[in-house]
């Protein structure tokens, strides 16, 4: 094989089955420095990173997990373009790396077999040998490599045992090339070749050349499947027709297509592993199994995992709180310094108010996100999550929903943007888009704080059963099970209505489970946080900066001198009351009137420009809107700023309420300052419980988060759908603010 | 003959056919539900839906429904 174009920079793709490491591999070559995007006209992402040979820089290109190269659709063909170099930007790959996990040989080395066919330069990462060998297995790795004819290097990704000898492997392969170039495996009968070469021949009449062997065979195999529907040289008629009449004949000798490929290739991998493979023992390690008859046990199983759920938001409120506090009173300190050492005007508002409250507010809430992303991530590593879609399918099929569906929907606790990614997993369209469009009503990482920040204002800290529970933490637990009750109804109203038709097939592997690696969750923790941080940082600022300027502007000077006059004679008037220089503790009194009314007039003077400003008239104009939910129009102008993303409403809310507060005590923290607003011209307080519940209960519904949105656009590829979700969305979320509001209050007395 | 879903838990049992030609049977086979394979019934999930099999060194889970496709021998 020659140099790719200019000689410099190679390509290695790295492909393997789901649960091999092979993210972790990924890690443990390039770091946790990656390129992101997406494949040009599919879902698929494509995750490139870099290592080093020889001074000389090689793109890894790593594909999504999958058993098989059958494509079914243009997201399964993306692995089969890359792997052959039909998609553009993407260079024929050099090496093609393959991670395989030892402890299930057999099944990975189906993929293999499809690999090998493709003729290109091989390597097999045979990883998780740990686990293999815990199991009782034990593999001739020398002898594998001799029988598959590339070379294969035992490895512990998530130890980085045998990583050096992996970049040797391939190095070795990207400088002198592959040792000889082996001709692919041929685990089909003869009477498929001859099909085979008869439907080559067939090509070359109808289209003038003879494509790669490996997508004849696709077509040939893949009954329905992609390159049947979208191949452009499969339309010919006539090929279809040759098409069609070789599976007969196929038939008729005893090989039904598909049935043939996975008996023929299974065969082949029985042969290989003949000799190389040795069992001590028939099951795999038994503490695996005797952890699983707990874990997947019908009543315990769930038992475990209800409590698993509880146990992961109790974590979360008690143990975060402390970190939290901390940056709470930096973000404060901060604040006070900024005012305090800059001149009074618009720019020092923009910056204490408007930048440092507002990422301020979302920064604070990062130790809960870290604890959440921790436990999620240990329970994705450790084998667990193929569990949970286990024990959850039966609930999900209730609703029409696949187990695998609860993955992404779980992931969507997170944040929706990646859960809705991860739907990628579910091969059916209707149900991918049905989860697509519930996953944003699971309480995302972005609602977390909506929720901390109204239950630590407006819920008592009581401890309930004998301090078992908080009552904090129930409400919060409460917020998610809305979200969750709602998605199930939406589900199965959208299996019903909207997407009618059977419900599609759950076909899923258990992994053995194993010691989650630090590593691995240390590397998803802070890859996760980050891009919270990212995004906070970047879309909360602008939107932060956006809400400050809407509700600064515009505003009327005029209006404004007004007040100051007015408010001027009466502070003339008192202290014209004063004797000058008399007693001290007469003025004392008269100081704190005229400071009352410097108070008075600079909280007059903000919520005029407030009611002018462009966010004010709106929250006044929606007013009537909302109002039935308890809120003043200050609420509806916060909730109409969050439209690009939930956690901005904390900022808002802030900006709002601060700006018409007195500037000298802002070290007290938002909470303090929601407790103690009133209603414009009433002493009434805003906020009290049905306030606070009905504004939670509507953030846990509605669909206030522009990246989902955008996201949810790219991944149906039409802005159909993310129109859709807005509206049902706003609309469950207003009505059951509503029912919740009214409930407290008759509730409460 | 009967279908895999008919295993009762610990029961082994030797797949004969894997009926149909869509994408389940298809993916069925690539999992390694090959005719020929043993396959042993390991667990039920809650409400006895999905299954969990084990079959060629490690665990599979399928709905009732799709392992009724599955014709298999039962082995004592």
């Amino acid at each position: 094989m020659g140099d790719s174009p200019g000689g410099a920079g190679r390509t290695v793709v790295l492909i393997g089955n789901p649960n091999t490491g092979k993210s972790t591999l990924f890690t443990a070559l390039c770091g946790v420095r990656q390129r992101v995007g997406n494949y040009p006209g599919v879902t698929v992402e494509k995750k490139v990173g870099r290592f080093r040979v020889d001074g000389q820089a090689v793109d890894l290109v790593d594909l999504p997990g999958t058993y098989s190269l059958a494509p079914r659709s243009p997201d399964e063909a993306i692995a089969v373009d890359v792997l052959l170099g039909r998609q553009a930007g993407i260079r024929l790959p050099d090496v093609i790396l393959c991670i395989v996990d030892a402890s299930n040989l057999e099944r990975n080395l189906y993929l293999v077999s499809q690999l090998l066919e493709l003729e290109r330069p091989l390597v097999i990462a045979l990883n998780m040998t740990d686990v293999a060998e815990a199991a009782g297995v034990t593999i001739d790795a020398p002898r594998l490599s001799k029988r598959l004819g590339v070379p294969v290097v035992p490895l512990v990704a998530h130890r980085r045992t045998g990583i050096d000898q992996l970049r040797r492997t391939v190095e070795r392969m990207l400088t002198s090339g592959p040792d000889d170039a082996a001709s692919g495996p041929r685990p089909f009968p003869e009477a498929f070749y001859r099909e085979l070469d008869e439907l080559a021949e067939e090509f070359e009449r109808r289209v003038g050349e003879r494509p790669p062997r490996f997508l004849l065979e696709r077509l040939l195999l893949d009954q329905g499947g992609y390159l049947e529907q979208g191949w452009q040289p499969a339309a010919d008629p006539d090929i279809h027709r040759a098409v069609e009449s070789s599976r007969r004949r196929l038939a008729e000798a005893g090989y039904p297509v598909p049935a043939v490929e996975a008996m023929s290739r299974y065969d082949w991998v029985g042969r290989v592993l003949e000799g190389v493979v040795r069992r001590s023992d028939e099951s795999r390690s038994p503490w695996s199994d005797r952890l699983d008859r707990i874990l997947t046990h019908r009543l315990l199983g769930t038992l475990i995992f209800a409590a698993l759920m509880v146990a992961v938001f109790q974590a979360i409120f008690s143990g975060a709180s402390w970190p939290a506090d901390r940056i709470d009173e930096g973000i404060g300190w901060l604040q006070n310094q900024l005012t305090a050492r800059m001149a009074e005007g618009p720019f020092t508002s923009l910056l204490a108010d408007g930048v440092v409250a507002g990422v301020g507010a979302v920064l604070v809430f990062l130790p809960q996100i870290v604890i959440l992303f921790v436990f999620l991530a240990i329970l994705e590593d450790c084998g667990y999550m193929a569990r949970a879609a286990f024990l959850m399918d039966r609930l999900m099929a209730a609703v029409g929903l696949n187990g695998k569906a609860f993955i992404p929907l779980l992931s969507s606790f997170a944040c929706a943007v990646p859960g809705i990614m991860a739907t990628r997993v579910i091969e059916n369209r209707r149900d991918r888009l049905t989860t697509i469009l519930v996953a944003p009503l699971m309480s995302c990482s972005a609602r977390l704080p909506v929720y901390v920040l109204l239950t630590a204002a407006f819920i008592p800290p009581t401890r309930l059963m004998g301090s078992w529970f908080q009552l904090q933490g129930l409400v919060i637990a409460s917020m998610y099970f809305l979200g969750i009750l709602t998605a199930m109804v939406a589900a199965w109203c959208f299996r019903r209505w909207l997407f009618p038709g059977e419900t599609p097939p759950l076909v899923m592997e258990l992994p053995p489970y194993k010691w989650p690696s630090l590593r691995v969750v240390a590397v998803r923790v802070t890859e996760r946080a980050g891009s919270f941080v990212k995004r906070a940082g970047t879309m909360i600022l602008a939107v932060t900066v956006l809400v400050w300027a809407a509700a600064s502007y515009p505003r009327s000077p005029a209006q404004i001198a007004r007040i100051e006059r007015a408010y001027e004679t009466r502070i003339r008037a008192e202290r014209a009351k004063q004797p000058p220089a008399s007693a001290a503790g007469e003025d004392a009194a008269a100081r704190r009137m005229i400071e009352e009314l410097e108070h008075r007039r600079d909280a007059e003077i903000q919520a005029t420009i407030l009611r002018g400003s462009v966010l004010g008239r709106i929250g006044q104009a929606i007013e009537p809107v909302v109002r039935p939910l308890g809120w003043d129009w200050r609420i509806g102008c916060a909730v109409v700023a969050s439209f690009p993303a939930r956690e901005v409403v904390i900022g808002a809310m802030g900006v709002i309420y601060s700006l018409g507060e007195d500037q000298q005590e802002d070290s007290r923290s938002l909470q303090e300052t929601l407790r103690t607003v009133t209603w414009e011209g009433t002493n009434r307080r805003v906020f009290s419980i049905p306030v606070a519940l009905s504004l939670m209960v509507f953030f846990s519904l509605c669909a206030q988060c522009a990246a989902t949105l955008a996201v949810m656009r790219r991944e149906t590829n039409s802005w159909r759908w993310p129109v859709f979700a807005f509206t049902y969305m706003t609309s469950a979320a207003y009505l059951a603010a509503l029912v919740t509001y009214h409930g407290a209050r008759w509730w409460l007395g | 003959m009967s279908g895999l879903d008919r295993l009762t838990l610990g029961q082994r049992g030797r797949v004969r056919v894997v009926s149909g030609t869509d994408a389940v049977s298809v993916r069925l086979l690539e999992m390694g539900v090959t005719p020929g394979v043993e396959l042993k019934l390991v667990g039920k999930a809650p409400w006895g839906d999905p299954l969990e099999f084990e079959l060629r060194g490690y665990r599979l889970s399928l709905r009732r429904s799709e392992a009724a496709r599955v014709d298999i021998e039962p082995i004592e």
